[in-house]
C-alpha cells in the first residue's frame, strides 16, 4: 500500500525518473530569459537615453512606451500576442512570444532605471564633453553611460530576477517552460507536491545568486559612499 | 466601427466586466493591506532579531522573492484543501507580496538613524513603543513611493489569478472574448482590458511622481 502523503517518497522517485522533462523546461526558461534580457537591455538603453534627450517628440515616444507597458499587466500583453495577433493573422511561436512579450515589458522598467542613472550624472559632465567637441552619441557612449553602470547595476540585476520569474507567464500559453512542464507533470501524475517543490527549487537556483549579489553590491556601494577617509598627517607635518 | 462598439458593449457584457473589475479591486486592496502588516512584521524580525525568528523571516523572504508568483498561485489553489478559490488565490498573492513589501520596509528601517533607539530608551520608551511610535512612522514616510509602486505591481499581478479561473477583470475579459470571432471585436476587448488596468495604475503612478516631486522640493 503506497502512502497517500502528497510528499511521499515514491512520488519523488517517480518524478526524478522523469527528470528530463524538468531539464527541458529549465533549459527553455533559461533561453527565453537570456534572450528577453538582451532585448530588454537594448530597448531599455535606447528608450532610457531618448527619454533624457532635449527633443520633445523623442521624449514623448519614450514616455508612451514606458507608461503603456508599465501600467498594463504582462498577462494581457502576452495573451494579446498569442490570441489577438493570431486572430489578426500574425502567428508567432510561443518561444517568440516569450522573448518579445517579457523583453518588451521589462524594457520599460530597464528604461526607467537607465533614465535615473543618466539624470544622476551631473550636468557639468555633459557641458564639459560638449565643450571638447563630443557629439551626442559620443558623449553618451564614452562619458555618461560608463558612469551610470555602477549606479544602475543593482536595480538592473533585480530587474533580471523579476524577468526570470515573469517568464513563467509562458506556462499560461503552453510555452514549454519550466513552470509549464512542472504543472503538466503535476496534473498528469497528480504528484503536485514534489513537482512544485522541484520547480521552485530550480527557479530559486537561478534567482537567488543574482538577488544576493545585487544586495551585497549595493550595500558595498553605500559603505563606500559614506566611508570616512582616515586622516594621515603628511611627513612634513610630522617633522615640523 | 460603431457596430463593433455596439456589439461589444452590450449591457450584460458591461455588467460582467464591471463585476470582474470590482473583484480585481477588492482583491488588490485586501492583499495590499494584509501584506503591509505581515511584511512589516517580517521586516522588523529580519532587521532587529538576528536569531531564530530573524533567520526564519529571512528564509521566508528569500524563498518568496526568488520564485515566481505563478508557482505560488498553483500551489495554493491545488494543494490547499480549504477555502474558496478566490481566498486561496488571494492567499498566494498575499504570501508573495508580503515578502516583497518586507524588503521595502527593511530598506526604510535601515534609513532610520541608530541614535533614535538610544534617545527613545533614555526617555523610558519600551522596545514596542519605540518601534510603533518612533521608528515605523519615520520608516513609512521614506518608503511611501516604493510602497505605492508595489501597489501598482499588485494590481497588475492579480491578472495572474486568471490561470485558476478566478473571475477577476482579466478572466472576465477573456470569457467575454470567447464569444467573439472577428478581429476588431477581439481587439476592442483587449483594448478595454488594457485601459481598465491602465487607468488604475497610471493614476497611482501619477500620485507617486507627485509625491516624489513634493518631497524633493521640501528637501
Amino acid at each position: 500500500m503506497k502512502s497517500s502523503n502528497p510528499f511521499a517518497l515514491w512520488r519523488w522517485e517517480k518524478m526524478f525518473g522523469e527528470w528530463q522533462m524538468f531539464g527541458e523546461g529549465f533549459l527553455r526558461t533559461i533561453e527565453v530569459a537570456a534572450l528577453a534580457l538582451i532585448l530588454a537591455l537594448v530597448l531599455g538603453i535606447i528608450f532610457g537615453v531618448i527619454s533624457t534627450s532635449n527633443n520633445k517628440v523623442m521624449r514623448g515616444i519614450a514616455r508612451v512606451y514606458v507608461e503603456f507597458f508599465q501600467n498594463t499587466p504582462l498577462v494581457i500583453q502576452v495573451f494579446f500576442m498569442y490570441n489577438g495577433l493570431a486572430i489578426a493573422g500574425l502567428r508567432l511561436s510561443v518561444f517568440m512570444i516569450g522573448v518579445l512579450g517579457v523583453g518588451i515589458y521589462h524594457g520599460a522598467y530597464v528604461s526607467e532605471v537607465v533614465k535615473t542613472g543618466i539624470t544622476s550624472i551631473s550636468v557639468g559632465q555633459v557641458e564639459a564633453a560638449k565643450s571638447q567637441g563630443f557629439t551626442y552619441i559620443q558623449y553618451m557612449r564614452y562619458i555618461i553611460l560608463p558612469q551610470t553602470i555602477k549606479i544602475i547595476l543593482p536595480p538592473l540585476t533585480n530587474q533580471a530576477v523579476n524577468l526570470i520569474k515573469n517568464t513563467s507567464v509562458l506556462a499560461m500559453i503552453s510555452g514549454f517552460d519550466l513552470m509549464y512542464m512542472a504543472d503538466s507533470w503535476a496534473s498528469s501524475s497528480l504528484d503536485y507536491g514534489p513537482s512544485y517543490v522541484f520547480a521552485g527549487f530550480l527557479y530559486f537556483m537561478l534567482c537567488f545568486p543574482l538577488a544576493t549579489w545585487a544586495r551585497k553590491y549595493e550595500e558595498r556601494l553605500k559603505r563606500q559612499d559614506t566611508a570616512r577617509i582616515p586622516f594621515e598627517p603628511s611627513e612634513e607635518a610630522v617633522t615640523c | 466601427m460603431l457596430d463593433v462598439f455596439m456589439n461589444v458593449f452590450t449591457p450584460s457584457n458591461v455588467e460582467f466586466l464591471a463585476k470582474g473589475m470590482v473583484l480585481t479591486l477588492t482583491l488588490s486592496v485586501s492583499v495590499v493591506i494584509i501584506s503591509i502588516i505581515f511584511g512589516t512584521i517580517l521586516a522588523l524580525l529580519r532587521t532587529y532579531e538576528k536569531r531564530v525568528f530573524g533567520k526564519l523571516a529571512g528564509f521566508y523572504i528569500e524563498m518568496f522573492r526568488n520564485t515566481p508568483l505563478l508557482l505560488w498561485i498553483l500551489v495554493c489553489c491545488f494543494m490547499i484543501p480549504y477555502g474558496t478559490i478566490v481566498i486561496r488565490g488571494g492567499l498566494a498573492l498575499t504570501l508573495y507580496t508580503s515578502a516583497v513589501i518586507a524588503e521595502i520596509v527593511r530598506g526604510g528601517l535601515n534609513s532610520v538613524a541608530e541614535g533614535q533607539f538610544e534617545a527613545a530608551k533614555s526617555q523610558g520608551f519600551t522596545l514596542i513603543q519605540t518601534l510603533i511610535l518612533i521608528v515605523l512612522p519615520q520608516c513609512f514616510k521614506s518608503i511611501i513611493p516604493s510602497l505605492l509602486s508595489q501597489v501598482i505591481t499588485t494590481v497588475k499581478d492579480t491578472s495572474f489569478l486568471q490561470v485558476v479561473a478566478i473571475p477577476e477583470y482579466t478572466r472576465s475579459g477573456f470569457v467575454v472574448m470567447g464569444r467573439y470571432t472577428t478581429t476588431p471585436e477581439v481587439f476592442m476587448i483587449f483594448a478595454l482590458l488594457a485601459i481598465g488596468y491602465f487607468v488604475i495604475c497610471f493614476s497611482l503612478s501619477c500620485v507617486v511622481r507627485g509625491y516624489q516631486k513634493r518631497s524633493e522640493i521640501a528637501r
